[in-house]
């Protein structure tokens, strides 16, 4: 069951970063490359139509671990208690600059809004990407020092940074050179996704400027993506075990390079959802690549003295696990349902329509 | 010991008490919009359409704040509470996660249909997306409040040997003795705070002379509305809880009635007075002999067990506190009754419309029922202390233990200038919807 509820969770994880991921990529470009006030407003609205709906994935994800690993919910959210508030204000942001574009539309309070939309979704891209690198370096569990544990060994507390700036030591912080490299391929892996949601979207007049910034991107995330692999193989020696011993694991590292070197022909599509596609693909293959390299651990320590978290020691009862398998799996068919449904409702250029208003 | 705790209780509290004022006007509003656009359906009178449109603005701007502010308390229970998660969250993650799951869902799903797909799917699809946003938010009420009930009075789980609670019985959470007369309370008490908004932008309108049409139409859906809800969540639903806190928590009951002592024959009711926790009394005390016994028990001569009756370990930490919730929740009811009876009597005289001092009333009232749905619940979160798990866990032992009260204090002040902002922006947009007009032709 645990394995069960891990997959699930996981892939409402990936299916929000998806979804939400290209409101975060959208934003980023809106802040950096929309110029005409035409562009930002059909942006802004390619962003702000489903924002809500798409958040609901991470509210339900949020359930999902609180209810299937509450250890573990108790723990990460604890832990990483700043960043996580951070993030949530942001969230905060982006929503005022969203909903709030529409509704003051003087010149001066527009650039307030646009500020508002474009730096949260940046530092939200980059946060959920520091993120997901400590959740692969691994912290100090237990607030571990000098053989003796400050805590129970599943709590810790992470500040945001360490002096030393460096994954390699005995307790590092939230931000240290390895994770502020994650954030930065988040960053520049969700702006490519914006990108290509727009340019499916929209008829922005920046849809073939995107298409250069996209091969850019594309090129320095490839360099990213060798980079952090190799940082990563050093902090974490047996980080490619798991597809060493299971090589049907394989299948998601393969995923993210399809789309990653899919991207560089970006140039030559016909199809303006084929960019898209690839980009979804890049952003699930890179968290299933993650996910399967450390499971079944969901958060390393980084003394061998402590036990890591697993996705077996922080599972509530297999009672309450069958329990919530059955709606659970009702629940996400329905989202899924919805989501087709919605797409469909609503396909086409954002432009093109009269939403009744 | 208690300082430890006291950022995150003052962090939770300032962040369920701002979330709330949303979620208690779209539960109601909702069912409101149905009823506008039932109506449309039926009579195909335009304003009845434009009404349930208008109202799904105001709706949607609630939305909006109701998801960015509640986000933080889902992910509070981990950050600020992680003691309380690792133990609760196998039982009470169930009813959590079913939330997100189905009635967020629902809500923000079909709340972008209503608004962006009148054209695209015709009357009668509008108005089931309209019935689906209604039937999101209630299921949104339900599960959380079945949440709560668990913390009120756990049911359904066993305690192993290592101290952790599991759940025991998947069902038992929805068979919760607390769980249905507490939502039935609720969703009426958001009911009241949904009428009185209508009937108060109707009042606005009739006296600003503009939009008159609507006006009316607002003011006599408002005050319908309105008195049937008032009555309905003093009695019986309201009467129901009281019965409940008496039987499931006999000391918070006698800390909110403010009963030091125990009496030899039946209770008084306290109506007004000040409790002096020094002499434990209540100072300035204007009181109905026996009636409360009679009320919670159906006999004017049953004895209430007192403050003085339980140890102080059990009961509520901060009991004047609780005691003004409580008696603030009831005082403003029993005003809202009246007004609102008021209201219809003069609506049936067909006199409301002209009746201006009532239309001041009413139009200035609509801060009261937020106070009341706030203190009713304060009632409910103050009650249980100490505990936050009643009578199985204490506040002060659900707390992170690796999070310091200076990074708490850092994030509580981060929330206030925030929510600050963010309702100075909501009042504002309302504002300027209200400004606006159910007319169409802007």
């Amino acid at each position: 069951m645990e394995v069960y509820w891990f997959i699930i969770i996981a892939v409402i994880l990936a299916i929000f970063f998806i979804l939400d991921g290209y409101d975060f990529g959208t934003g980023i470009i809106h802040l950096f490359f929309a110029k005409k006030e035409n562009d930002k407003e059909v942006i802004a609205k390619a962003a702000g139509l489903f924002w809500d709906s798409n958040e609901v994935w991470l509210v339900v994800a949020g359930g999902m671990l609180f209810m299937a690993f509450p250890t573990y919910y108790a723990s990460v959210f604890s832990g990483f208690y700043l960043p996580l508030i951070i993030i949530l204000w942001l969230i905060v942001f982006r929503a005022i600059g969203l909903e709030f574009r529409s509704q003051f539309t003087y010149e001066m309070w527009k650039n307030i809004w646009d500020a508002s939309f474009g730096v949260s979704s940046l530092l939200l891209a980059f946060f959920f990407g520091v993120g997901l690198g400590n959740i692969v370096r691994g912290v100090n569990l237990g607030g571990f020092e000098n053989g003796i544990s400050k805590y129970e060994n599943h709590f810790f507390f992470l500040p945001l940074w360490d002096s030393s700036f460096s994954p390699l030591t005995t307790h590092p912080g939230v931000l240290d050179w390895f994770t502020v490299i994650i954030g930065f391929i988040s960053v520049v892996t969700l702006a490519i996704h914006g990108a290509n949601w727009i340019i499916y979207k929209t008829n922005s007049s920046i849809n073939k400027k995107l298409k250069k910034v996209i091969f850019k991107l594309t090129i320095v995330l490839i360099v990213l993506t060798f980079l952090s692999l190799l940082v990563w193989v050093k902090i974490n020696p047996n980080a490619l075990d798991n597809f060493k011993n299971h090589l049907l694991l394989l299948i998601f590292p393969i995923i993210y390079f399809v789309g990653l070197f899919g991207l560089l022909n970006i140039k030559k599509f016909k199809n303006e959802i084929t960019g898209f596609i690839l980009s979804t693909l890049v952003i699930l293959g890179g968290i299933t690549s993650t996910l399967a390299s450390l499971f079944p651990v969901i958060l390393p320590s980084i003394h061998k003295e402590i036990e890591s978290l697993t996705i077996y020691n922080t599972a509530a009862s297999s009672y309450g696990l069958s329990a919530a398998f059955v709606w659970g799996i009702i629940g996400i068919i329905l989202m899924v349902i919805y989501l087709i449904v919605q797409k469909r409702l609503l396909k086409g250029k954002i432009d093109n329509h009269d939403y009744g208003h | 010991m208690e300082d430890i705790i006291f950022y995150d209780r003052l962090q939770f509290a300032f962040t369920i008490t701002f979330h709330y004022l949303f979620p208690q006007l779209t539960m109601g509003l909702s069912l409101i919009i149905v009823y506008f656009k039932w109506k449309y359906l039926r009579n195909k009178v335009e304003e009845y359409n434009n009404a349930a449109k208008f109202f799904m603005k105001i709706f949607a701007v609630n939305f909006t704040m109701g998801v960015v502010t509640g986000i933080p308390m889902e992910f509070q229970f981990g950050t600020n509470w992680a003691k309380f998660s690792e133990l609760t969250g196998g039982i009470i993650g169930q009813t959590l996660a079913m939330e997100g799951m189905f009635s967020f869902f629902l809500e923000s799903s079909f709340l972008a249909l209503f608004i962006f797909g009148e054209k695209l799917m015709g009357q009668k699809l509008h108005f089931l997306t309209g019935f689906l946003v209604f039937l999101g938010s209630w299921a949104s009420g339900y599960l959380i409040l079945a949440t709560n009930a668990w913390m009120q009075h756990p049911v359904g789980f066993e305690i192993l040997e290592n101290g952790k609670y599991v759940l025991q019985n998947f069902s038992e959470l929805f068979k919760n003795p607390w769980l249905i007369p507490a939502f039935l309370h609720n969703q009426l008490a958001s009911m009241v705070t949904s009428s009185f908004l209508v009937a108060s932008i109707g009042a606005f309108y009739i006296l600003r002379n503009k939009n008159v049409n609507y006006g009316k139409l607002f003011l006599k859906t408002g005050v319908i509305f309105g008195l049937a809800s008032s009555l309905l969540v003093a009695f019986p639903t309201g009467d129901w809880n009281a019965k409940n806190v008496a039987k499931f928590q006999p000391a918070s009951f006698a800390a909110m009635e403010g009963i030091f002592e125990t009496e030899n024959a039946g209770a008084e009711i306290v109506l007004i007075g000040q409790p002096n926790m020094c002499e434990k009394k209540l100072d300035n005390k204007i009181a109905v002999p026996n009636v409360l016994s009679f009320l919670t028990y159906q006999d004017w001569d049953k004895q209430i067990k007192g403050m003085d009756q339980f140890k102080k370990e059990e009961l509520p930490s901060n009991i004047p506190a609780l005691y003004y919730s409580y008696h603030i929740m009831v005082g403003l009811g029993t005003i809202f009754i009246t007004v609102m009876f008021f209201a219809v009597f003069l609506l049936w005289r067909k006199k409301l419309y002209t009746f201006k001092p009532l239309l001041w009333v009413l139009f200035f009232l609509i801060p009261f029922p937020y106070i009341a749905n706030i203190t009713g619940w304060y009632t409910a979160e103050l009650g249980r202390q100490p505990y936050l798990v009643y009578g199985l866990l204490k506040t002060i032992d659900g707390v992170s233990p690796t999070v310091s009260s200076g990074n708490t204090l850092f994030t509580l002040l981060g929330f206030v200038a925030l929510y600050l902002l963010l309702g100075l922006l909501f009042l504002v947009l309302v504002g300027k919807t209200i400004h606006q007009g159910p007319n169409q032709k802007h």
